[in-house]
């Protein structure tokens, strides 16, 4: 086997945002967190990831603003390095290598021209300080979870939790004070702290514990006298803590998925934020108070203002399980599989970015830990995109609920509208679904289903007289009582392939006949796939014993058993067959030959979760014989820590490279009216003057404007004279350029409308 | 922040018939109007002529009955026996009926005594008419005859014998005032024609004939006898076109409507068939409490009248069409004026960002309590007796939902008795209903769990728990002898089938291997 060097795996989007609450810029323009081995900034305003900061080399456990310039941020990571960056135009500033796992880090405003940061080793469960480069323990036996430590007011004192232990450490006095619970109170409930936090502006820690109580600890200098207050609406452990700049306000987070915002001083005023999707980890607000981010245990992150209106990013959902598989929606080339708890998230792959979820279910989500919810447990596209098939499930003891519901897609709303409901389509689970390929507009699409209870089924489109199209049942097959695991149309759509256990049997879509039965060496089916274009007469399959099989339908005999460790799904695109073995390496072959024709090792660390293929916008025209495969689709793959992957060739990826760095975005102006009225005036002026200038000396060529002559040191001007005239000229300048303005509101003075319009035309051409 | 989503009400498939233009039109009848007769109806006829009254034969009378009245505008009550046939000349003036004691009577619909009788018969005369040039009358008799008769000198004219069993039916040409058609009880359909003395066209039914009927055209005529409907074509010989088996019982009766586009038959079996004249499907079928005898329709299809054997006489008259268009479309309540104006005649300009009205969710009330997790008042709502007793899928698909929340329980948990019968009732009403047996269940069983220690309590309680055990135990019954039939259904469907392998490729696959539609 070959390795192709100029085939690499590269890291295509996905990848955690939760694992570590958000940081929001001074100006609450740009929202920072940590994902995977980067640090991620994204736009609050666009939603877009604007930079990725690399550097790190193992997991990002921290990022914190530096107090002393807001426009710089900390990052720590279980690589031991603590990064400084300038985040808007992600430069790496410098590295402090500290040389044990960093878990968690927090900086304080007051503490000019240091910064102080608590690193946790786990097995010496030492609590370090470093101060310009050097270390001290500052409190011991911390809990590794970041939320337990909070920096207190104007950062006089530390508190950390872990247990049932409350530390608070004073910094000045060097002394620390412990508070700590009874493990349990009069009504068995649970005392542990979760997360703990302090009031900016008063002496105030803020505690949450497992049973869903707040306390709000006061006095606490004093060892023996202070006193704390509870706040209680959690029913289980509070997520998250966090209290606005002010102190006015103080929001918790839980697993109910409800943000809720307790008055200070005033306990019984809430306000709560229902129905946020999933539960809460982090609560963040930014530090002029307008925004809140709430970061979802789903991987998503949702901003919201003090309205709290606005859903202003939303993330890339992963799963711990995606039981719908990776599929591609034929229309808008997105990533589809399961978001939300009984939604399907249709997710971009070009941009990184979920598109939308849509909601399978229907169904008022309820937070409980031992409910069982529906779940979408399969999913299929038909081959124009028009019609969606999901399959949801709920399992409560020994019932089983199914409903398989049909989609169409609805061309006003640009979406999905649910045309048929059948609830419980089989008596047990359904192991697969797949639509038959309309070959053309005349023939009727089909949906197969088959189940553990023994039979397939076949689903056709049937049209009503009075209430349109709706779908039903046309056929029921089976095949000796045995259990159906997978299903498959050829890609003309003629013939169905559908196995039993050991047995592929292939089936006539016209007329529902058994055409002939497909023996292999022993061992259950447990995938099954036509090939397209060239190679459709074949049928590929892999086995429980680990052997990818090819029939050659033309003939009936079993071409190609070769024997691989496989063990996830291979999806075939074109005439390829791609197969992961548990080696974690990929091999593509073509189904008319029995050598692959790539090959890679350790594409991953950890496992492949499940691949797909999606096909390609614009087809590569790369004649190499190695990565000819890549030229009509790409193999996406999604490894155990939801990074989604993929194989480029090394052309393309720097044409891709070229392509990012035009794309700048110009944030430093706030886009106001007045601005894009004033900043046209400008620009046009400084077009204008330009030509004038031309015969200048290079040097000189800037000094266009009034303001900019006015900042230029005197010593490196020309002759007052000379720049007179062109100062001169270049006011004439804006005069003629109004003049015109002028001339054509006159000339559109009786359509003021127009008038209107043309201010908006040219406000619109200004962030170009 | 996602709004609240509603509870998911399912929506049932209704079973049964699809809805054709043919049910719309043949569904747009008031509920029937029945009026007891003093016997089994016999016979219905329309007078020709408006205000199209109709002459019921019951027993030893004959009522005539205005289009609406529910009272008789005029009876003919001097018949000695049980009088037949009560019909109408094309004028609307005459009536004439036989009587079970073989005299054919003739009256003035004005009149109250009979203008003549008609003596010559030997036997009950089931079958009178007139001639279409309204001065001649023919009747059938059990005594194998049929003659026929002068209306002025109340004579008889001729006598034709060929029939040789009882003569039960027979309608006369409207076009043609020498023809006329006979049915017996010998499976024969005969057809006389005045000028000769013999019959000049015979049909065989193979069943005994009930009734016959002319189309307007006069080209086919339908003969119903047995459980069979047949229509032949005369101007073909009396050759046979159709042969319709829908009944399971004899048809009794039939009828064309207004225009001749369907055709009705009546039968023992206590169904109305409507027929397509075109292609003679059963495009529409009514159902009545009782065999049916006689059956007429008014004429422009007005009303419909059937006779029964348990001596109703069923009235449906139609819709007028403001009645019909108020039940399909409810007007919706126009906003107020002021609404209505405010910004009406603003149009946008090109630029504007549009702020669109904030949308108010609608919520129905068992969804509000449900999104305040009042689970107790969820249910409550859900059982109000109005969505109970007419939606019963509105309080299933609540308590699905809770139990979905897992807060069935506590939503059962602490009622009183009044709110427990309440619960009761719904579970007796609704437990067995094959579409919420499955959700109705739990609630079921968690009733018994939490209430088992005051069981004794209460009378009422005692009760409808006592009824719920009979109702389950009857629905054992039932499946069990269900399950007993489809397995008898079965064994017959297996020994009926033939068996004959199929070969398929070299690969046997026949064995095992089943379909099922």
């Amino acid at each position: 086997m070959v390795e192709h060097a100029d085939i690499r795996v590269v890291h295509r989007g996905g990848s955690k945002i939760n694992f570590r609450a958000p940081v929001i810029s001074d100006d609450s323009r740009l929202l920072l967190c940590a994902s995977g081995e980067c640090v991620k900034v994204y736009s609050t305003s666009t939603e877009e990831c604007v930079h990725h900061l690399r550097a790190h080399t193992d997991v990002v456990t921290g990022v914190v603003l530096r107090p002393s310039n807001h426009l710089q941020v900390y990052s720590c990571s279980m690589d031991g390095t603590i990064r400084l960056w300038d985040f808007t135009d992600a430069i790496l500033i410098k590295t402090y290598v500290i040389g044990q796992p960093i878990y968690s880090i927090y900086a304080s405003a007051q503490h000019n021209g240091m910064f102080h940061l608590v690193a946790v080793h786990l097995q010496q469960s030492t609590e370090q300080l470093v101060e310009a480069r050097e270390l001290s323990v500052v409190i011991s036996h911390v809990s590794s979870n970041p939320a337990a430590i909070a920096f207190g007011r104007a950062g006089e004192y530390l508190a950390s939790t872990k247990g049932l232990q409350l530390e608070v450490f004073f910094l000045k006095k060097q002394k620390s004070n412990r508070f700590s619970l009874k493990e349990e109170n009069k009504k068995g409930r649970k005392n542990t702290f979760s997360c703990v936090t302090c009031h900016p502006t008063d002496d105030c820690i803020a505690t949450g514990h497992e049973d869903g109580q707040i306390r709000l600890w006061r006095n606490f200098s004093h060892k023996k006298e202070y006193t704390y207050s509870t706040l209680h609406w959690h029913h289980t452990t509070v997520g998250s803590l966090c209290f606005t700049p002010e102190g006015t306000n103080l929001l918790s987070g839980g697993v109910e998925s409800v943000l809720v915002q307790w008055r200070y001083n005033q306990d019984t005023q809430r306000d709560f934020l229902p129905r946020l999707g999933a539960a809460i980890t982090h609560v963040t607000v930014s530090p002029d108070g307008t925004l809140f981010t709430t970061t979802h245990s789903d991987n998503s992150k949702s901003c919201y203002t003090l309205t709290a209106q606005a859903l202003l990013i939303c993330l890339y959902c992963s799963r711990e399980s995606i039981e719908t598989d990776l599929l591609i929606d034929p229309r808008s080339k997105a990533l589809v599989m399961n978001g939300k708890p009984g939604h399907l998230q249709f997710y971009s792959l070009q941009r990184d970015k979920l598109m939308y979820n849509l909601d399978i279910v229907q169904q008022e989500y309820i937070y409980q830990s031992d409910l069982q919810q529906f779940e979408v447990v399969k999913a299929a596209f038909n081959s124009s995109g028009n019609w969606l098939a999901t399959v949801e499930r709920e399992q409560k003891d020994a019932e089983l609920e199914l409903n398989l519901k049909l989609w169409a897609f609805d061309d006003q709303t640009q979406s999905f509208v649910l045309n048929t409901t059948i609830s419980a389509p089989h008596e047990n689970r359904i192991t697969a679904l797949c639509f038959s390929p309309a070959t053309d507009s005349q023939t009727t699409t089909v949906l197969v289903s088959s189940s553990k209870d023994g039979h397939f089924k076949a689903w056709q489109l049937t049209y009503l007289q009075y209430e349109g199209p709706c779908w039903s049942c046309d056929f029921v097959g089976a095949y000796h009582g045995l259990v159906p695991s997978c299903c498959c149309f050829s890609a003309d759509g003629s013939l169905l392939a559908v196995s039993f256990q050991e047995v592929v049997t292939v089936w006539s879509s016209a007329s529902w006949e058994l055409l002939t039965t497909l023996s292999q060496p022993p061992g259950d089916i447990r995938d099954l796939c036509f090939g397209q274009l060239s190679c459709s007469k074949y049928l590929l399959g892999t086995s429980t014993s680990n052997l990818l099989l090819c029939w050659n339908l033309l003939t009936c005999s079993c071409k190609i058993t070769a024997p691989l460790l496989m063990y996830t799904s291979l999806p075939t695109f074109a005439v390829i067959a791609a197969s992961f073995s548990s080696l974690l390496s990929v091999f593509v072959f073509k189904p008319s030959e029995p050598r692959p024709i790539f090959s890679q090792k350790a594409v991953c660390s950890g496992k492949v979760m499940r691949a797909v293929f999606a096909p390609r916008e614009e087809m590569l025209e790369s004649c190499e014989e190695s990565s000819q495969w890549l030229n009509r689709c790409q193999l996406y793959f999604l490894s155990q820590h939801m990074d989604l992957m993929t194989f480029t060739t090394k052309a393309e990826e720097d044409k891709l490279m070229d392509s990012s760095k035009q794309l700048v975005i110009d944030d430093t102006v706030a886009m106001t009216p007045f601005h894009l009225l004033l900043g046209k005036r400008r620009k046009e002026r400084e077009d204008s003057a330009r030509p004038y200038t031309a015969g200048l000396p290079m040097s000189l060529t800037h000094v266009s404007s009034p303001s900019q002559l006015l900042q230029t040191p005197a010593h490196v001007l020309p002759s007052t004279s000379y720049l007179c005239s062109m100062f001169v000229r270049s006011l004439l300048i804006s005069v003629t350029d109004n003049r015109s303005v002028t001339q054509y509101s006159y000339s559109t003075n009786t359509h003021s409308s127009a008038f209107t319009g043309f201010i908006l035309h040219g406000s619109t051409s200004v962030p170009k | 922040m996602a709004s609240f989503k509603p509870t998911k009400i399912h929506v049932y498939p209704k079973l049964g018939e699809k809805v054709t233009q043919d049910t719309l039109y043949w569904k747009n009848y008031k509920a029937p109007i029945q009026i007891k007769q003093f016997g089994a109806v016999s016979n219905v006829a329309f007078s020709p002529v408006a205000p199209y009254n109709f002459a019921v034969t019951a027993f030893t009378r004959i009522h005539i009955y205005g289009p609406f009245s529910q009272e008789p505008i005029k009876s003919f009550t001097r018949f000695k026996d049980t009088a037949y046939s009560g019909r109408f000349r094309s004028d609307g003036q005459l009536l004439v009926a036989g009587c079970e004691d073989s005299v054919v009577r003739l009256f003035d619909v004005g009149g109250k005594t009979a203008l003549r009788m008609f003596k010559g018969h030997t036997k009950a005369v089931h079958l009178t008419d007139f001639t279409s040039d309204r001065y001649q009358i023919v009747t059938g008799s059990d005594d194998y005859s049929c003659r026929l008769w002068d209306i002025p000198n109340a004579t008889e004219l001729n006598t034709y014998r060929e029939h040789t069993d009882y003569i039960r039916c027979g309608v006369t040409s409207k076009l043609n005032r020498d023809l006329f058609i006979t049915g017996s009880y010998d499976h024969t359909v005969k057809l006389f024609d005045v000028r000769t003395d013999k019959s000049v066209m015979t049909m065989d039914h193979e069943q005994p004939v009930e009734s016959l009927l002319l189309y307007p055209s006069e080209g086919l005529l339908v003969s119903a006898g047995g459980r069979f409907v047949k229509v032949w074509d005369l101007l073909k010989q009396g050759q046979p076109l159709v042969s319709l088996r829908n009944h399971h019982k004899t048809v009794t009766c039939l009828c064309l409507s207004k225009n001749g586009e369907r055709l009705l038959s009546a039968s023992l079996d206590r169904h109305v068939k409507v027929y397509n004249t075109t292609n003679y499907k059963v495009v529409h079928n009514f159902d009545y409490p009782a065999s049916i005898l006689s059956l007429a329709l008014a004429p422009y299809d007005e009303s419909i009248v059937v006779g029964m054997t348990n001596s109703v006489l069923s009235i449906k008259h139609k819709k007028s069409p403001s009645e019909s268009k108020d039940s399909t479309s409810q007007q919706r309540r126009r906003p107020s004026y002021r609404m209505f104006v405010k910004g009406k005649n603003y149009i946008p300009k090109q630029d504007d960002f549009l702020v669109g009205k904030q949308v108010k969710e609608h919520l129905a009330k068992h969804d509000k309590q449900l999104k305040k997790f009042n689970v107790s008042k969820a249910l409550d709502t859900a059982l109000e007796s109005w969505t109970r007793r007419r939606k019963p899928e509105v309080t299933v698909a609540v308590i699905k939902e809770l139990n979905r929340r897992g807060t069935l329980k506590n939503a059962l948990a602490g009622r009183d008795e009044q709110e427990l019968s309440r619960i009761l009732n719904f579970l007796i009403g609704n437990l067995v209903d094959a579409r919420f047996t499955l959700v109705l269940v739990t609630p079921a069983e968690m009733i018994l769990d939490i209430y088992r220690s005051i069981i004794g309590q209460s009378p009422v309680i005692d009760r409808q728990l006592l009824r719920l055990h009979e109702l389950l135990e009857r629905e054992l019954d039932y499946q069990r002898e269900l399950l007993e039939v489809l397995g008898m259904l079965d064994t017959l469907f297996a020994s009926s089938l033939p068996r004959n392998a199929v070969e398929c490729s070299g690969i046997s696959s026949s064995n095992g291997f089943f379909l099922t539609y």
